[in-house]
């Protein structure tokens, strides 16, 4: 009898599969169902964002950063706006701090009501994918009425935000906010007692804080780690500081956990938002410098100088003064920061964009070692992944 | 002379039974088109949503525009397939799904076969639906139907272990194979009552056997995309579904016929005596169906090793002792059928 080699299958996931969380392309290699390898392929999303905004004056380097991770537009852009408010120097009035607060924890909720609706789906759940969805077109209608756009908003800009909120808005979202808390009753009422969901999701894909160190993990997947580590309470940026809310951190940092973290993390952006519209002063929402920030529409047609800061803003932009500058905000994935070196002129002469989905992917083999192919699905979408910031 | 017994002797009895088959499939073919309605109106209820309600008058006409859809469709064989077996496969499943109604007794008489066996053909009938599934992700010649297949095989077989005990429990209790004895047995009380833990346990194998959420890891679609179904489409693909959704209604009739008293009323008293026993088999068996629907809008799916397991250290062991439990009752008490 001659000898045989026997070989692994491979199985090519994605990239249109309808677990791959957009376009991961996962070469797994299985030893029947086990997972024995599992190797993610980027790049289908590239898009060269870094390189297309050295090309671009600073104001028009933000709605690229609406196109990174587009489940939670609003928040890239913050880290974009700190970094060149950094190099201007720029102090941004308190109620644009506010409205940036605001709509940072409106996008928050966007951001887990997906990734935790997805998860469900992919474990089998059908159910709380509509219930939750029908929650987040709720907050990109508030994101609409804000800046006219449900998704890429463009709306956090250098210097403050865009426009002021409409009339309404505010208690509107005041509304929802309240009610909103019911929604994610309903869910954990299907699946966090539910004993099939947690069979499907605790224990599996356990990364100690070490790992998460190690593997540069951030945002709730460090925290479910077991890390008490929030960019809003550690490096408080706008008004976090004047804000009460708990950092939900869990202990054994496998996927249920990572679930509940983000469960718990809804509720507290449910708190934030209650005292936002609480302690929201009335006032500029932007600097009041037309270097940096436009005039209004009406100053426009009385006075000659107001007229040539529009034309010059829209058509030179503004110079930075030369610099290097980090700025991160804890992003719904993690810590999502920017990195921009200025030279003097009116564009960026780089911008490097630190995306936590990138550092997320990247442990997903070393996660899913071992454990089965319904176990890599459930460990992917509790990695909270979205490509639009892993490819750029 | 001759003719006409040739003509009485063969002929007729054969149209005769060709026409009590076409009264039995066409009606069981419209019921199988209204579930997927009736399945999309209930988890659109669950879920927040309207489903179906464009096409005719409610969306009634939908299953319609489905069925028409899927028949003017490309039947794509794909390039690497086995293409007698990849056609083949969804015709198993199909007509395996279909001669299982055979033995159900819709009312006291209305049987097209009343067979003193069918309580085990019906079993040997949804044993092999496990051909369709595994000949279909063989001959499909993609990774996901294989494994999908692999899955399949196991379950349904794993499961058909369990659903076979609460059988031999209810043929206990009865003293015979033939279905319509099994309900006349159920006069007075229904089954469901006494064998409550095995009604328990056939309801779940049924879903697994049936590969329906939790136990949809054949066709997860997280996972293995669609499972064995992967390379299919149009007309075969339909074959597909409507021998599952045959087999759904098929497992639930025949839990109605086994622990809810089948075409019985629920009680013996006069306004609900008069009603044909047609209607109340019908109504018991939505009922069931109503059950797998609405645990597919709730629950989501077992993994493949957690599924073995359910199967062979929990349902298993379980069966078996309430088959010695119900046993040892019987002869005890002295409550033998004879």
């Amino acid at each position: 009898m001659s000898e045989r080699q026997i070989r692994n299958m491979t199985v090519n996931f994605g990239p249109q599969h309808p677990a791959a969380h957009g376009v991961l392309r996962l070469v797994l290699e299985m030893d029947g169902e086990v997972v024995e390898r599992a190797d993610p392929h980027i790049g289908l999303l590239h898009r060269g964002t870094e390189k297309l905004i050295e090309y671009k004056t600073y104001l028009q380097a933000v709605p690229y950063f609406d196109r990174l991770d587009y489940v939670a537009p609003m928040n890239q852009e913050h880290a974009y706006a700190l970094a060149v408010e950094a190099l201007l120097g720029l102090e941004i009035p308190e109620r644009a701090q506010y409205i940036r607060v605001l709509y940072s924890e409106i996008s928050r909720i966007a951001n887990h009501l997906m990734n935790i609706c997805t998860m469900a789906l992919d474990v089998g759940a059908m159910t709380p994918f509509f219930w939750g969805f029908e929650e987040r077109e709720r907050t990109m209608e508030f994101y609409e009425r804000a800046s006219g756009s449900r998704l890429h908003a463009a709306y956090f800009r250098p210097g403050g935000v865009a426009y002021d909120l409409p009339p309404d808005l505010l208690s509107d979202i005041g509304g929802w906010n309240e009610a909103f808390p019911k929604v994610i009753d309903d869910i954990e009422n299907v699946l966090t007692e539910n004993r099939i969901f947690k069979q499907r999701t605790v224990d599996i894909g356990i990364l100690s804080a070490q790992e998460a160190f190690d593997w540069g993990l951030t945002g709730s997947v460090l925290r479910a780690s077991g890390v008490s580590w929030d960019l809003r309470r550690n490096q408080p940026y706008e008004v976090y500081s004047e804000l009460d809310f708990g950092v939900p951190v869990g202990s054994n940092g496998d996927c249920y956990e990572r679930y509940l973290v983000r469960m718990e993390e809804m509720r507290q952006c449910v708190k934030i938002i209650a005292q936002c519209l609480e302690k929201m002063p009335e006032g500029p929402v932007k600097v009041q410098d037309n270097k940096i920030t436009p005039p209004s529409r009406a100053v426009m047609k009385e006075s000659m100088e107001a007229l040539i800061h529009h034309f010059k803003l829209y058509t030179e932009g503004y110079h930075v003064p030369a610099g290097e500058v980090y700025r991160a905000v804890e992003a719904p994935k993690g810590e999502f920061g920017v990195y921009l070196v200025a030279d003097g002129t009116n564009r960026p002469y780089r911008c490097k964009i630190r995306a936590p989905g990138f550092a997320h992917l990247q442990v997903l083999d070393h996660m899913s070692k071992g454990h089965m192919l319904a176990d890599a699905v459930a460990n992917l979408a509790s990695m909270d992944i979205v490509f639009g910031e892993i490819d750029r | 002379m001759a003719e006409a017994g040739v003509w009485s002797t063969y002929f007729y009895p054969l149209f005769l039974t060709i026409g009590y088959i076409l009264a039995i499939v066409v009606p069981l073919m419209l019921v199988l088109a209204f579930i997927t309605y009736f399945e999309r109106k209930v988890w659109a209820a669950i879920q927040l949503r309207k489903g179906p309600n464009v096409v005719g008058p409610f969306g009634l006409l939908q299953p319609v525009a489905d069925g028409i859809k899927c028949l003017f469709k490309e039947t794509i064989v794909p390039a690497g397939a086995n293409r007698m077996l990849f056609v083949l496969a969804p015709m198993v499943t199909f007509s395996l799904g279909l001669i299982g109604w055979a033995v159900i007794p819709f009312d006291e008489h209305l049987v097209l076969a009343d067979l003193n066996v069918g309580l085990l053909y019906l079993f040997a009938v949804s044993s092999l639906g496990v051909y369709g599934i595994i000949i279909a992700g063989w001959a499909s010649n993609s990774k996901y139907a294989f494994l999908g297949a692999l899955r399949s095989a196991a379950q349904m077989v794993s499961y058909e272990v369990s659903i076979g005990f609460v059988l031999v429990t209810v043929l206990l209790c009865v003293g015979s194979l033939n279905l319509n004895a099994i309900v006349e047995a159920q006069r007075g009380l229904w089954f469901f009552i006494p064998l409550f833990p095995m009604f328990v346990i056939y309801f779940v194998s049924a879903l697994a056997e049936t590969n329906r959420t939790p136990f949809d890891l054949p066709e997860a679609e997280g996972e293995l995309v669609a499972g064995y179904q992967v390379e299919y489409s149009s007309m075969t693909w339909l074959l597909f579904m409507m021998g599952e959704y045959a087999n759904i209604v098929l497992l639930s009739g025949l839990s109605v016929i086994l622990f809810l008293g089948g075409w019985l009323p629920p009680f013996h008293v006069e306004p609900l005596m008069a009603v044909p026993g047609v209607v109340w088999f019908l109504l018991k068996t939505a009922v069931v169906v109503f059950f797998f629907t609405w645990t597919r809008a709730t629950l989501p799916r077992y993994r493949y090793d957690q599924l073995m397991r359910l199967g062979w250290k929990v349902f298993l062991p379980a069966s078996l002792a309430m088959v010695v439990i119900v046993a040892g009752a019987l002869h005890a008490f002295d409550w033998l059928p004879r």
